[in-house]
């Protein structure tokens, strides 16, 4: 029986090789997509979460057109294709906002990369609005009432009573959107932000080696959202109040 | 405004306590007559016209009106979408067929298999559409020959299997989810009525998975179809890539911002209806606590 076949078989060498990047060039070039990417997750990550606040804050306020306003932000946003919402702000809204740049020539106001942030934050951002509003509904009445009786106001309530609650219910929700917006950090391909599947593309269409690179790719997205799941993770074990859920 | 004791009117058996709140057919607040939903959406297309006059204006000669040619070009988009439909039906088919099986295997007996099919759900569950379906497209062969006959795989085809996959990764963790929600006193009381683990799982859990999965599975379905303009990247013809098509055979700026908020509203039309029925079944089965 000749073993080294069948491994071979299981475990061809462009499996998963790591020499498609050890040449000093494509290294550059991957780490320089990696740190796009991680450029794009965090800042995105930030925005998103600003916006979720702020829309499920505004969502619980006495206005009805304010309540009605972010519902429809978030119903637009999360029943629509993000690549076409992408292209709607890259494309469409990008090639009207422009200015006269020195030469005289109009210019971009805001850049791929500053579209590829605005787009996933406000897609990710309309999820978190939802996920947040549940997480705040889910905080106990009579705990608000409690420090209602205690004679905090509507902002201490909302600051120190139901937000610290509301984000530890929703944490796991919130941990799978998040891991969602790391994924979906990959459409900045679209509008040519030099993220890690563009400069993957980049390297496989120069060196034709595509089966080693895609994995090198694969494995590079895990491997991310892997961090970021434990970061989540340890966030939700500090976070945990003793008594409190399982 | 305090009800002493001494402003109670001297009735007998007239308490001094707190008298219900008399309500009063009272206007709304200024802040809600002035800014209502009418005003809002008032401004919201004003904004939009600030944003595509200036659009107007740099084209000197427009000719045809921006609706009439969305209008001229419908039908060929309707074609586009049909696809994008198609190719989610098709995705969704499969990749529910395969993320079944995977999450019955998440739950077998066998410790091996139980984590093998973990690692597959795991490793697609978190890899980026995108990535998958180059994956899919370049590295299926265009034609694979069986037994001399030559089956072809067209890009579509491959753009089919390739968002399958992520869909088979979520419908396993949504088995797995319903399957260990079915209390374990189900499991024990059909393995005493004789039932093998096949016919339990055939006759018994998986009937009652089904409700539990339904909300997750349609809203599933509603995220794939969201995700099917992405196969306009990777060369399919699909609603997507003639939108493209379309505007740059027009050639127009004035038309970027209503075709691409015409695709945007297609989708919605497609999609809200689907995530708010996924939204009433999520009520209808909640646990009431």
């Amino acid at each position: 029986m000749d073993y080294s076949s069948i491994l071979d078989w299981l475990w061809p060498d462009w499996f998963f090789n790591l020499a498609v990047v050890s040449d000093e060039y494509n290294r550059g070039r991957y780490l320089a997509g990696l740190w796009m990417t991680a450029k794009l997750a965090v800042v995105s990550i930030f925005f998103s979460l600003i916006i979720g606040a702020i829309g499920a804050a505004v969502q619980g306020a006495q206005s009805k057109t304010l309540r009605v306003l972010v519902g429809f932000f978030v119903a637009f946003f999360r029943n629509t294709p993000p690549l076409v919402q992408l292209y709607f702000f890259y494309f469409a809204i990008g090639t009207v906002l422009r200015i006269t740049g020195d030469n005289g020539l109009p210019q971009p106001l805001i850049g791929n990369f500053g579209w590829a942030i605005i787009s996933l934050s406000l897609f990710a951002g309309a999820l978190n609005v939802e996920i947040f509003r549940a997480g705040i509904e889910a905080v106990p009445k009579s705990t608000v009432e409690a420090a209602e009786a205690l004679g905090y106001t509507r902002l201490q309530i909302y600051t120190d009573i139901v937000l610290p609650l509301a984000v530890r219910i929703s944490l796991p929700a919130l941990g799978t959107n998040l891991v969602n917006l790391v994924k979906t950090t990959t459409l900045a391909y679209a509008i040519a932000v030099p993220e890690l599947l563009y400069v993957s593309a980049q390297i496989w269409s120069e060196d034709l080696n595509v089966r080693e690179m895609m994995n090198v790719l694969l494995i590079s997205y895990v491997g991310l959202v892997a961090i970021l799941v434990w970061v989540l993770h340890r966030w939700e074990k500090a976070l945990r109040i003793p008594g409190y859920g399982r | 405004m305090a009800w002493t004791h001494s402003q109670t009117p001297p009735v007998k058996g007239h308490l001094p306590v707190l008298l219900p709140l008399r309500s009063m057919p009272q206007g709304l607040p200024l802040q809600d007559r002035l800014f209502n939903v009418w005003t809002a959406s008032i401004l919201v297309l004003a904004l939009a016209a600030a944003l595509i006059t200036p659009a107007f204006a740099q084209d000197a000669t427009p000719g045809r009106s921006a609706f009439a040619i969305l209008l001229e070009w419908t039908p060929t988009l309707a074609k586009g979408f049909g696809f994008n439909v198609l190719i989610s039906i098709l995705s969704m088919a499969i990749g529910t067929v395969l993320g079944v099986g995977l999450g019955i295997l998440q739950v077998s007996p066998l410790r091996p298999v139980r984590q093998v099919a973990w690692v597959i759900t795991q490793f697609f569950r978190n890899s980026p559409w995108l990535v998958l379906l180059f994956y899919c497209i370049l590295l299926i062969p265009f034609q694979i020959e069986v037994f001399g006959t030559k089956i072809p795989f067209p890009g579509w085809v491959k753009a089919v299997i390739g968002l399958s996959l992520p869909v088979m990764a979520y419908m396993s963790e949504y088995m797995r989810g319903a399957i260990l929600s079915i209390p374990t006193g189900q499991w024990e009381s059909a393995e005493s009525l004789g039932f093998s683990r096949g016919q339990t799982l055939r006759e018994i859990i998986l009937p009652q998975t089904i409700k539990r999965v339904l909300p997750s599975w349609m809203n599933l379905y509603a995220v794939l179809t969201m995700a099917t303009p992405l196969v306009s990247i990777v060369g399919v013809n699909d609603v997507m890539a003639l939108t493209r098509a379309a505007l740059s055979a027009e050639g127009r700026v004035d038309l970027l911002i209503p075709m691409y908020l015409y695709i945007l509203c297609w989708f919605f039309l497609y999609c809200y209806p689907i995530s708010a029925l996924t939204r009433w079944l999520e009520r209808k089965y909640s646990v009431k606590l």
